[in-house]
């Protein structure tokens, strides 16, 4: 079975597309998530080190990965859009953005509050920490140079091209806590080597982990819907679309 | 029930990373669906005062 991708990549086709996606990723997120409470609150054993302190690491280690990895799928798309000129890709790009930031802060947010019990301190200017906080201080940014610019088109490529420069920052924050001495661990997930902590956890925290990427989905593909009706108001295909004609 | 609340004397940073990701998830969502409900609107006001015909995706 052939599909024809380039049929999606207008948003006259990929709006009704996106509307179909919405519920799947939406009930596979919540579903997963029960799952991973379920697991992660009920039936994970006490850290013999942490306590129940620990627990906090099957929302903390999730929305800090899927923070890097929406600005990565955000940079991507602006690089599409700034190559092809596609209006859709920068769409997706700009519907990334707060699903980033917010993904962004509770990793900083749920970090700080395990931090507390475990270091001693709610922060530390440390590498891992700092980065992460740029890398929130870069969606804002994204989001501000956005509002800022009045020409969508124009705020387009200025968002795409702000968002590659701050790829930078990914690796940077993936490798810091390899390449200084940061107060942050290490990684206990490694590419290649056994994860160093006991499966049950593991298990809950790569269920949180889809929960969050299906999410991340659910809530982007919503939210691209929003920009696409704002900013094609006034074609003929919006106009004909049935929400919009029953007033 | 008041054990598993207590989080080992833990409460107040487990809740605490829980409950507030909990509610940007769920402000997240509702902001979300009330930007997608302004748009439709905005476009219905945008739009013509005569329902248009449909048009038939891809075809022309």
């Amino acid at each position: 079975m052939a599909i024809n991708w380039y049929k999606y990549s207008s948003p006259a086709t990929f709006y009704p597309l996106a509307g179909k996606l919405i519920p799947w990723f939406g009930w596979a997120a919540a579903i997963l998530t029960v799952v991973g409470l379920v697991i992660g609150l009920g039936i994970a054993p006490t850290d013999f080190q942490q306590g129940e302190a620990y627990r906090i690491i099957f929302i903390h280690v999730p929305s800090a990965w899927m923070s890097m990895f929406i600005y990565l799928v955000m940079a991507f798309w602006g690089a599409m859009a700034l190559g092809f000129n596609t209006r859709l890709s920068a769409m997706m790009a700009q519907s990334l953005a707060p699903t980033g930031a917010l993904m962004t802060f509770i990793a900083l947010w749920t970090g700080s509050l395990w931090g507390r019990p475990t270091w001693g301190t709610y922060w530390a200017w440390d590498a891992r920490m700092t980065s992460e906080l740029i890398l929130l201080f870069l969606y804002l940014g994204v989001i501000a140079l956005r509002n800022a610019i009045d020409d969508p088109r124009r705020a387009d490529r200025a968002c795409a091209v702000l968002s590659l420069v701050g790829a930078i920052n990914i690796p940077i924050i993936y490798y810091s806590v390899k390449w200084w001495n940061t107060l942050h661990q290490g990684s206990s997930i490694n590419i290649g080597a056994a994860p160093k902590m006991a499966t049950i956890m593991l298990t809950g925290m790569l269920v949180m982990s889809f929960a969050a990427w299906f999410y991340a989905i659910a809530v982007s593909l919503h939210r691209v819907r929003a920009i696409i009706v704002e900013r094609e108001r006034g074609s003929a295909w919006v106009n004909a679309l049935r929400e919009v004609r029953a007033a | 029930m008041s054990e598993f609340l207590a989080m080992g004397g833990y409460a107040f940073y487990v809740w605490g990373a829980y409950g507030v990701t909990a509610l940007v998830i769920v402000i997240e969502v509702f902001a979300v669906r009330a930007r997608a409900r302004a748009a439709l609107e905005e476009a219905r006001l945008a739009g013509p005062e005569e329902p248009v015909p449909t048009i038939t995706p891809g075809g022309a």
